[in-house]
């Protein structure tokens, strides 16, 4: 029988391909429950969880949450926004104030790198990294594989570009580990100031030339430019951006082949990607909304399943 | 001790074709009735059925599903192996419609308490009911009983009954094994 080689999901780094492999099976049968008339099973009615989201976020939460429900898990739900954090409270306090209310399962989400890891190793509870810092977000990296899966068969092989703001992207890392754990090529794309300089010690190729990216690639995943956390100028103008790194259709007729488009979402319309682009055919940005759920139900539920009564 | 068979490959034969005509006994044309095999291993009982409904009594338009209960067992967590999910086919609606559920041998009764629950997420029926190759009639935990079954046999706890069917096993058989874990 098949069981995850981990206890606690912190990142795609310490996930295995069998692993991967289980996670995307499990996500079928789910994907499978969330398109009934009914979409909820009863397996967690006696779990409890806490979505502890110490940055804001809006589908991720969204999703986590529909996630557990469909699961019938108990869910509470905190925001750093409305919370003792502000009144000084360290992470590991908070925490284990909320597990002496019997919480099995702990999704985070927090600024700091290493949050997760952290505090796997302080509490005694299963925790999800849902994005920690610019560091690693594995359920986005797992959606996004599957996505991939769904659409093209395999993720074996495949050629993908992740393009634009890699330095403040936590999803660009976490799908570096999780393409390579089954077999794909990855490329980054963007300019050089945000692209962070580890990248090629990853077995990752760097481009600058976008058209070249794309004429490489099968996937293009792009990612949202994060205007919130550059402190600094790292590229002279938006207009600038979208003329070197803007995906548009003129682009992609230009390259004349077809290239899967995703996005991890929320998108700057009209900045990385146009509006055109993202609600084309070869864009499948609302699948990975939808395959977002029946992956963090696969990833909850096998976690789940190690807790004993 | 070796395997004591319970039935061979011919009162298989036999059962399978008796369950048929009680089945059509019952339901007539099928056309409000729908037939759901359980995961994993009801739904070679079922498929078997279904052949001889349609090649033998050519019942057309047969509505026919394949239910997994992994996520409705009442056990999650409380065995040492995981527990592994099945394929669920199920691409109509059972609103209003008369369920036979199939499975191969009933023994606790608690597979079928969570098919009945399983069921559920695909509509009202208006009624459900329930065909087993084999009955082991003293094991029960819950109230529940067949409506139509191949075989009753009294079985002792640490005992087996192992269904073999020919494109699994490489023959049609029914087993009493002990069971060497007890």
């Amino acid at each position: 029988m098949k069981k995850l080689s981990v206890s606690n999901l912190l990142g795609i780094k310490y996930l295995n391909q069998q692993d991967i492999q289980l996670i995307f099976e499990t996500a079928d049968h789910f994907k499978e429950v969330i398109n009934r008339p009914i979409k909820k099973v009863p397996s967690l009615r006696d779990i409890t969880v806490a979505n502890l989201f110490f940055e804001n976020s809006t589908r991720t939460k969204l999703s986590f949450e529909l996630a557990e429900k469909r699961l019938s898990a108990d869910i509470i739900n905190f925001s750093a926004a409305q919370s003792s954090v502000k009144k000084g409270e360290t992470l590991i306090d908070t925490v284990n104030n909320i597990l002496a209310m019997k919480v099995d399962i702990v999704v985070m989400r927090h600024p700091n790198v290493g949050a997760g890891v952290f505090l796997s190793k302080h509490v005694d509870a299963k925790i999800i990294n849902a994005g920690d810092g610019a560091h690693e977000h594995p359920t986005q990296a797992l959606l996004d594989s599957y996505s991939i899966r769904e659409k093209l068969g395999t993720v074996k092989g495949k050629k993908v570009v992740i393009i634009g703001d890699v330095l403040h992207s936590r999803v660009a890392l976490s799908n570096i580990y999780a393409l390579q754990l089954q077999g794909a090529e990855v490329m980054v794309c963007g300019p050089t100031t945000l692209i962070p300089k580890y990248i090629p010690s990853l077995g990752v190729k760097v481009e600058n030339n976008l058209k070249k990216a794309l004429h490489w690639c099968d996937v293009a995943n792009v990612l949202r430019v994060q205007h919130e956390r550059m402190d600094v100028k790292y590229f002279p103008s938006i207009r600038e951006y979208i003329q070197l790194f803007g995906i548009n259709s003129e682009l992609l007729n230009a390259i004349g082949k077809e290239i899967v488009i995703m996005h991890p979402g929320p998108i700057n319309r009209g900045v990385e990607i146009t509006s055109e682009v993202a609600d084309s055919n070869d864009s499948i940005i609302l699948n990975q909304v939808e395959n977002g759920v029946a992956i963090r139900m696969a990833v909850i539920y096998l976690l789940a399943q190690q807790i004993k009564k | 001790m070796s395997p004591k068979i319970l039935l061979s490959d011919k009162e298989i034969h036999v059962i399978l074709h008796r369950l048929a005509c009680q089945l059509i006994e019952n339901h007539d044309d099928f056309k409000e009735t729908v037939l759901i095999g359980l995961q994993p291993r009801g739904v070679y009982f079922a498929s078997r059925l279904l052949q001889i409904l349609q090649k033998e009594y050519l019942k057309k338009d047969l509505k026919y599903g394949k239910l997994d209960i992994t996520f409705y067992r009442d056990d999650f967590r409380r065995r040492n192996e995981p527990l592994e999910a099945n394929e669920t086919a199920i691409d109509f609606i059972i609103e209003n419609k008369k369920v036979v559920l199939i499975d191969d041998v009933l023994y606790s009764g608690r597979s079928i308490r969570a098919a009945l629950t399983a069921l559920q997420a695909f509509g009202r029926p208006k009624a459900i009911e329930l065909m087993v190759l084999i009955d082991r009639r003293f094991s029960r935990d819950l109230p529940i009983q067949p409506n139509y079954k191949g075989r009753q046999v009294d079985v002792i706890n640490h005992e087996k009954v192992q269904v073999k069917w020919l494109e699994k096993d490489k023959e049609d058989a029914v087993y009493l094994v002990k069971n060497n874990l007890k």
